[in-house]
């Protein structure tokens, strides 16, 4: 049998992740080829509609990346990012969605190689917890529901 | 000489790539006029760009630095010159003419795709010197992944020794090179670039390219003959064959006559021409020497005929056994057109003793000629062989294979002048040969059947020409020994006998050395016939240049150009080997046998397979690039080119700012750190790198001498700075000393950061906070005391010894050292200074003016940054817009008149139509192609919603993919395009000019990014990069559909500033406005001008500020541009940049386009130390008024206190100037009354840059320091008219009793009360310590995060007047910029609000960083309401608001939810 291959989206914000991401490449880091990139220009950019979309359409992982701490290209739009994040977390909690689908880590424009042990490591967390079935559930029920509607 | 024009030129040089330097370029090019970036590197980003963080705020350096390189690489007002510097200047302000030497990069910048494949290609590794000297990069090369220009350079130093001491400079160094990455074939075809024959040289060669090898400084030279033969060998394994193209005939012929080296070398480079080429050889078998003079076991006759075989490849003609004599040389002077004589020297010259013509008496070539023949088959006897060279070796070791029972050589000098090969000696005397040294024969005779030699001893004498010492005789000491057989292997000469009407000197052809042209016209004559017995390389040579001649002789050129480096030279290289790790050169496989009768085998085997590599590696690549072209191969563009040379360049300018830099002190000086000697001392610069993420151990901290991780880190401050070499202070060390401690222990937690300091000078804006918290919340540990020496222990450790604080001397071992060395002016500041004819200061920084810490002697000529003294990241970006305010002064009427302007077509209107994309796919050579299957990838998308047309490309990029792009537009009537490749950070502005030169709006574009983000990060999973790959473009398919086009509004500015504050920061500031045009409120709340100011008399260095401002005042209360508005506050401010509405207290209301916050500050108000209790305790501003009415006339006893009520808890920072303050009244006292005693009673001394030089002189003046700590408070008692001071001096530890008839007291300086009310206005911040708090720390040092206010002076922080002057022009010079706009641009990607939707809620209002949102009431549907408003001029389209907005009423366009959702959808949709 194939190995489980899992799909995540990656949110990058510009200036400091999505460059660290470039400088991945550039440098020639290796990591698994399961994420998908979507560009937004700061993690403060990050609405939960985005989060919940990738996990309802079956993303099995969800990493979103921006400056550090302090670094922030608008000045305070990562701390907004955390903050919400920190909230969100919480709802999976309540959902009985494994919190580990999700993930908020710094990475800054000359952390190259950081981004790509990130990468390599939220791959293998999400492969360990396997296909995003609760999701799926859930998107039955909505369907359901929708359809008896 | 031509005249040059004074016309103002709108155009500026910028010297240096530095911060400072980008900065100021970004300012003009922004402002309207065209700048040149002149770089003598490869690419911008200075010192900054090695960073790891920066001091306070611990930024990321490159984060921060990288946006900035991006713009100005886009920018098309600015023009990059890397490895460029100037060489001559001529005219005058504001019309300059610069030269500018341009030193070749060896890479097309415009064709290099920055893939690296060059890189990964180059076998050849140097020192690099961006990462410090810590690791090694590439000759072909970019400085750092993020560099700009992104494009590669080669690093070229000059040839290699190995390759200008060969005759015929065969490309050794890159040869090895590419041994050494086991490219054997193509190491062998650049081997035959210039010497067909590798295996006869692998074997023969006397090898000049090791006497010249570099490596021999270190143990030994490389084995360059063994690893030639070695690929030479391997081809015959291998089976590869060489195939050389045979030329067409050109139909003129050559006759060469002799076919040892000279004549076939001649031959194949003749008949590669295209000549018909016909060699006539005496013997039946070609090849000379080579053949009849070099015994096989030296050279196998396979190798030599398989070298030899190449020429019948080419068709040359061989006519053997044809003797010459002078009938036929005629018949071939007549017959051919050209004749080429390389008889070589075959002849054996005699001694000249008596009995040399006896029988057994033989000439060692016709010895060697009868063996090899086989005309001799055998010979038993004894045989002494007379001679040192080759020529007698091989005799020696040849009648041992013939069988000789005792072979002895005999030479009249000493083994170490022998001209032999040293293996070859080596070999003989294994083989059993006798040499028999310091002996030559004087006479033979006959006895019996044997010869008797009477043989004399010899001794050394004075050196002869050829620096070896002369033999000469001793008297009365000979022998007589008995053999069978003589050979005298003593010199050979050529046979000249057929060539009677060529001239002749000293039996030798006679020819001119240059060319090898005889007296006969169309002949030529080469090699030993012309230079007696030579090696046979040399004769190669002479082969090769007879061909030279021969060739231009028949074209008709001039025989004469360019010859001179023909043959052998030395270039001078400084090849570096400190430091280079001994490493044993490789032994050759030598079968040396016992039994040698018969067996003419091959001794010398060579170098085993195993030991090839890493012989090749022991190269020390002395030229840099080792022109192996591997990198050409490599380079699917075709961007490289190493025929590229230097060229000048000539730049009208209007202004020049100079921003070299700094370079840092060499700190080899410093032995007692053991810098350059012990490996784990390490330069603060190289720390940064190990702290970098991006640095040689990917930020784990690593000690390089092991690279174990250090626990014990010591850091000693002042390496080069406030010595005796370098009197001024560095100003930034303690800052980034700390900085790289605290890092270092976020890295990891276990490492123990110590400092070693003198005084810790923490004097910026919230740095005293910074060090407060390294100390509390990190544990770094501080200690004041230099350390006076530095030592090694066994492991690597290092034993540091310094006095404690009790004045012990302790040892204390650390693990890493890290020195913090200083600022010095860059290297190549003298020479830049006197091509300039601008001055240097006392340092070495460039001289400035006073007050004016930006203008250089020279008018017109601007300074920026760390070369007019130290400075830290913000005052150069400050400085770097200051210079670019004034040089845009000077040319202000020609903004805009330089720069480019693009004509565009009117924008398609696209709405209501269908999306019709076009998708354009790169392969980007290889680096996409070779991972992703780009065409799987556009044949997929074929097949997505609204694609209407696909296609690969080899580089979208290029310029020739732009233009097909647009004609696919206009083609297949595209709206939307989306482009696959590389990273839309770089490459997006491109891509979206050329939709938009298509009539595409701007915003109907994406990309996807298949290159950064996929090829190169799964390089081997290419069926998951190739999925990943249309994913991401289907993401980017989906996201333009839903894109509309954004228009970009100008709405209109009023070109008028405001500033606040009539300061001198505020004077300046409305002053530099004036300068460049625009009209300017001054306001300020006092009946005068002047600030602060006017309690200052004069500066530091003496200058007068009373002067100086009134003549500022003067200058703006007469400029008609500027409306002064005294006793005047601010009631209100309303509005946004470009647009403001100022109401003032008079009542007054003002429209104005920006504003320049420059409210200054106030002298802290003292209540301690018993101020106001006595007329003998006043302040440092009443004490300097006083000396200034020269109230002092009797000398006094002054005690002055630092830090009063500052650095504390209740005010937490330096204020920065005081310390100059006092030194400065000090010195003004001391020199008015030399008997005055001045005491300063101090925490830190904080006279940081060159004002060092000012303490250093109060010191001299006998000015007392005493060093107080901060919790031992100095205390003040009265008693009646007396005061006393009592304080414990730190350093001494004693108690002391001061009892001054003047106790000056230094406040500190607090914010404007007023700042609080004035933020609220503007919404600007402030900080903990109620100063205004700037956009950026680092590099928006004057602006805010609102567009359009700016920030200048003591509103800033403490500043000296100077630095507040800085800024002041800095804030003017942004400001400009905006009021020289046609309009403030709005719109874009920026947010929108959907009022329908909108609850009035007010989060965004609250998240939005740029005072770009407000609530306003308006009515909606009928109902009124409170909604979002987004002012879209100061909107940045972060979407921190549509991040929050809980009634999804809040969006950005570009980055809209609609388009990210869909965009989710499509990637997770199966495909």
């Amino acid at each position: 049998m194939n190995e489980f291959e899992p799909k995540i989206i990656g949110f990058l914000c510009n200036w400091c992740s999505y460059a660290g991401a470039d400088l991945a490449g550039v440098s020639r880091f290796q990591y698994p080829a399961n994420i998908r990139i979507i560009r937004i220009p700061c993690s403060g950019r990050v609405n939960h509609l985005f989060i919940m979309r990738a996990l309802y359409d079956g993303a099995d992982g969800v990493l979103i990346s921006g400056c550090h701490p302090g670094d922030c290209h608008y000045q305070t739009g990562n701390y907004y990012a955390r903050r919400r994040l920190e909230i969100f977390k919480n709802l999976l909690y309540f959902t009985g969605i494994p919190q580990n689908r999700l993930k908020l880590a710094w990475v800054s424009a000359s952390e190259g190689a950081q981004f790509s042990k990130l990468v390599t490591e939220i791959t293998d967390d999400v492969k360990e917890l396997g296909e995003n079935e609760e999701f799926r559930a859930v998107r039955k029920d909505i369907e359901e529901f929708c359809n008896e509607q | 000489m031509e005249t040059i024009n004074n016309k103002a030129v709108g155009k500026v040089l910028v010297v240096g790539g530095g911060v400072a330097g980008v900065q100021a370029s970004l300012d003009l090019a922004y402002g309207g006029f065209k700048v040149y970036l002149l770089e003598s590197k490869d690419a911008i980003g200075g010192v900054m760009s090695q960073l790891d963080k920066t001091f306070p705020t611990n930024d990321c350096a490159m984060c921060i630095l990288s946006p900035k390189l991006v713009e100005v690489g886009s920018n098309p007002n600015i023009e990059l010159l890397t490895r460029s510097k100037i060489v001559k200047v001529e005219g005058a302000s504001p019309h300059f003419k610069v030269t500018v030497l341009r030193e070749p990069r060896y890479v097309d910048i415009s064709a290099c795709k920055g893939c690296g494949d060059c890189a990964n290609a180059c076998p050849v590794n140097i020192v690099n010197d961006y990462e410090e000297s810590l690791t090694y990069r590439k000759a072909i090369f970019r400085r750092y992944e993020q560099a700009v220009p992104s494009a590669f350079g080669i690093t070229k130093y000059g040839m290699s020794p190995c390759r200008t001491a060969c005759p015929i400079h065969v490309n050794a160094q890159g040869y090895i090179a590419l041994i050494s990455k086991g490219e054997y074939e193509n190491a062998l075809s650049l081997i035959r670039e210039v010497n067909p024959f590798p295996g006869i040289t692998g074997r023969i060669c006397t090898r000049p390219c090791e006497e010249a090898c570099s490596r021999a400084k270190v143990e030994e030279s490389i084995a360059i003959d063994l690893l030639k033969r070695y690929v030479s060998d391997k081809e015959k394994i291998t089976g590869n064959k060489w195939n050389i193209e045979k030329p067409s005939y050109n139909g003129k012929d050559i006759a060469i006559i002799g076919s040892g080296p000279a004549g076939l070398l001649a031959a194949y480079d003749l008949s590669r021409k295209g000549y018909g080429v016909t060699v006539f050889e005496r013997m039946p078998e070609i090849g000379g020497m080579l053949r009849y003079g070099i015994p096989p076991y030296r050279l196998p006759r396979e190798v030599l005929n398989e070298d030899l075989n190449i020429l019948n490849e080419l068709g040359v003609t061989f006519k053997v056994n044809n003797s010459i004599d002078n009938t036929l040389f005629n018949d071939l002077k007549d017959k051919f057109n050209a004749v080429f004589i390389a008889v070589g020297a075959c002849k054996s010259r005699k001694m000249n003793i008596p009995g040399e013509d006896l029988p057994n008496v033989i000439g060692a070539t016709d010895f060697l000629k009868n063996a090899l023949t086989g005309e001799i088959k055998e010979f038993t006897g004894s045989a002494a062989v007379v001679g040192g060279g080759n020529a007698a070796i091989d005799a020696a070791r040849t009648l041992l294979r013939l069988g000789a029972g005792k072979v002895e050589i005999i030479y009249r000098r000493t083994r170490a002048e022998m001209p032999a090969n040293n293996e070859e000696i080596e070999e003989a005397i294994q083989e059993g040969i006798i040499f028999n040294y310091l002996r030559t024969p004087v006479e033979i005779s006959k006895k019996r059947e044997s010869l008797i030699l009477k043989i004399q001893e010899m001794k050394l004498g004075e050196p002869d020409s050829s620096g070896r010492r002369r033999p000469v005789p001793v008297e009365d000491s000979f022998e007589d020994k008995e053999f069978d057989m003589v050979v005298m292997a003593v010199s050979q000469e050529p046979e000249i006998e057929p060539f009677k009407e060529l001239s002749v000197e000293k039996g030798l052809l006679k020819v001119d050395p240059l060319t090898l042209e005889t007296n006969i016209k169309g002949v030529f004559a080469g090699g030993d016939a012309v230079t007696g017995p030579a090696t046979y390389i040399e004769a190669l040579a002479a082969g090769r240049k007879g061909a030279v001649s021969i060739d231009r002789y028949l074209r008709g050129e001039d025989l004469r150009t360019n010859r001179e480096k023909e043959g052998p030279y030395k270039e001078e290289l400084d090849v570096e080997t400190k430091g280079v790790e001994k490493k044993d050169r490789a032994k050759p496989v030598l079968l040396i046998k016992e039994k040698l009768k018969g067996d003419f085998s091959e001794v010398n085997k060579g170098l085993k397979e195993e030991d090839v590599l890493e012989e090749a590696k022991r190269c020390l690549n002395c030229g840099g690039c080792s022109e192996c072209m591997e990198c050409v191969r490599a380079c699917e563009p075709k961007a490289i080119n190493h025929d590229m040379k230097a060229s000048e360049e000539i730049l009208d300018v209007g202004s020049i700012i100079l921003a070299p830099g700094f370079d840092e002190v060499n700190v080899s000086k410093y032995t007692q750190y053991g810098c350059g000697i012990f490996k784990n001392v390490v330069t603060s610069i190289q720390f940064e790198r190990i702290l970098s993420a991006s640095g040689p151990y990917g930020g784990v901290i690593k000690r390089p001498g092991d690279l174990k991780h250090p626990r014990k880190i010591a850091f000693i401050q002042c390496v080069g700075s406030r010595d005796k070499i370098n009197e001024h202070c560095s100003s930034v060390c303690c800052m980034y000393a700390t900085k790289e401690a605290v890092i270092a222990k976020e890295h990891s937690h276990d490492v123990e950061p110590t400092i070693f300091y003198i005084d810790i000078r923490s004097f910026g804006k919230d740095f005293d906070r910074y060090i407060d918290r390294a100390k509390n919340e990190y544990g770094i540990r501080y200690i004041k005391s230099r350390v006076a020496g530095v030592t090694e222990m066994k492991d690597g450790s290092l034993k540091l010894r310094y006095e404690t604080d009790d004045g012990i001397l302790n040892n204390e071992i650390f693990d890493i050292v890290v020195l913090s060395v200083g600022l010095n002016p860059p290297d190549n500041i003298k020479e830049l200074s006197n091509i300039l004819d601008v001055e240097l200061n006392k340092s070495g920084f460039i001289e400035t003016l006073p007050f004016n810490i930006i203008s250089s002697t020279k008018n017109g000529i601007v300074a920026a940054g760390a070369s007019t003294g130290p400075r830290d990241i913000p005052e150069s970006v400050t400085g770097g817009s200051a210079a670019a305010q004034i040089a845009s002064s000077i040319i202000a009427s020609e903004r805009g008149k330089e720069i480019v302007k693009k004509v565009l077509p009117p924008e398609i209107d696209v709405t209501g139509e269908k999306p019709r994309v076009g998708v354009f796919v790169c392969h980007c050579g290889l680096n996409i192609g070779s991972v992703v299957d780009v065409k799987s990838v556009a044949e997929y998308v074929k097949n997505l919603p609204y694609v209407i047309y696909s296609e690969t490309n080899l580089y979208t990029c290029s310029s020739d993919t732009q233009e097909k792009i647009k004609e696919k537009v206009k083609e297949y009537n595209l709206n939307r395009v989306v482009v696959a490749s590389c990273t839309p950070r770089t490459h997006e502005p491109l891509f979206q000019d050329t939709i938009r030169e298509a009539g595409l709006n701007r915003f109907l574009f994406e990309m996807a990014n298949i290159r950064d983000q996929d090829s190169w990060v799964h390089q081997n999973d290419k069926e998951g990069a190739t999925e990943k790959a249309k994913d991401l473009v289907k993401a980017a398919v989906a996201r333009v559909v839903d894109r509309t086009p954004l228009a970009i509004q100008l709405l209109p500015i009023t070109k008028r500033g405001l500033v606040i504050g009539g300061g001198i920061a505020g004077m300046n500031a409305a002053l530099s406005l004036a300068e460049e045009g625009f009209e300017t409120y001054l306001i300020e709340k006092d009946s005068e001008l002047g600030g602060n100011a006017k309690f200052i008399h004069y500066m530091l260095d003496g200058s007068s500020v009373d002067s100086y401002l009134s003549e500022l005042k003067n200058k703006v209360l007469n400029n008609s541009l500027i409306n002064v508005r005294l006793n005047a506050n601010i009631d209100s401010i309303e509005g946004y940049v470009g647009n403001y509405k100022t109401t003032l207290s008079t009542g007054e209301a003002i429209e104005h386009g920006v504003v320049i916050v420059s409210t200054g500050a106030i002298e802290s108000e003292i209540k301690s130390f018993m101020y106001g209790k006595s007329e003998r305790i006043i302040t440092q501003r009443e004490f300097e008024e006083k000396l200034y009415r020269n109230e002092f006339t009797e000398p006094m006893n002054v005690v002055m206190v630092q830090c009063v009520e500052s650095r504390n808890k209740e005010h937490p920072y330096c204020s920065r100037i005081c310390c100059q303050e006092a030194i400065k009244n000090a010195i003004k006292i001391k020199e008015n009354s030399p008997q005055s005693e001045v005491y300063i009673l101090y925490r830190d001394i904080r006279t940081y840059g060159l004002n060092e030089l000012y303490y250093k002189k109060a010191r001299e003046l006998g000015i007392i320091f005493i060093n107080y700590d901060e919790d031992c408070l100095p205390e003040v008692t009265l008693d009646g008219e007396n005061v006393f001071v009592s304080v414990r001096d730190a350093l001494l530890r004693r108690d002391l009793i001061l009892n001054p008839d003047l106790l000056v007291l230094s406040a500190g300086i607090t914010a404007e009360p007023g700042n609080e009310n004035l933020s609220k206005f503007l919404k600007v911040p402030l900080n903990e310590d109620k100063f205004f708090l700037e956009a950026h720390v680092k590099l928006r040092p004057v602006e805010f995060a609102t567009d359009g206010v700016f920030l200048a002076g003591l509103a800033h922080s403490p500043l000296t007047i100077e630095e507040s002057i800085v800024q002041a022009r800095a804030a003017a010079g942004k400001a400009s910029i905006i009021l020289s706009k046609e309009g403030i641009e709005a719109g874009g990607k920026v947010a929108e609000v959907n009022e329908r939707n909108c609850v009035g809620c007010g989060v965004c209002e609250s998240v939005c960083a740029y005072g770009a949102i407000k609530l306003e009431e308006k009515k909606i549907f009928g109902e009124l309401k409170k909604v979002s408003s987004v002012n879209p001029s100061l909107c940045k389209g972060c979407g921190a608001c549509a991040g929050g907005c809980r009634s999804n009423a809040i969006d950005i366009s570009g980055f809209s939810n609609e388009e990210i959702v869909d965009a989710i959808d499509a990637i997770l949709e199966p495909i």
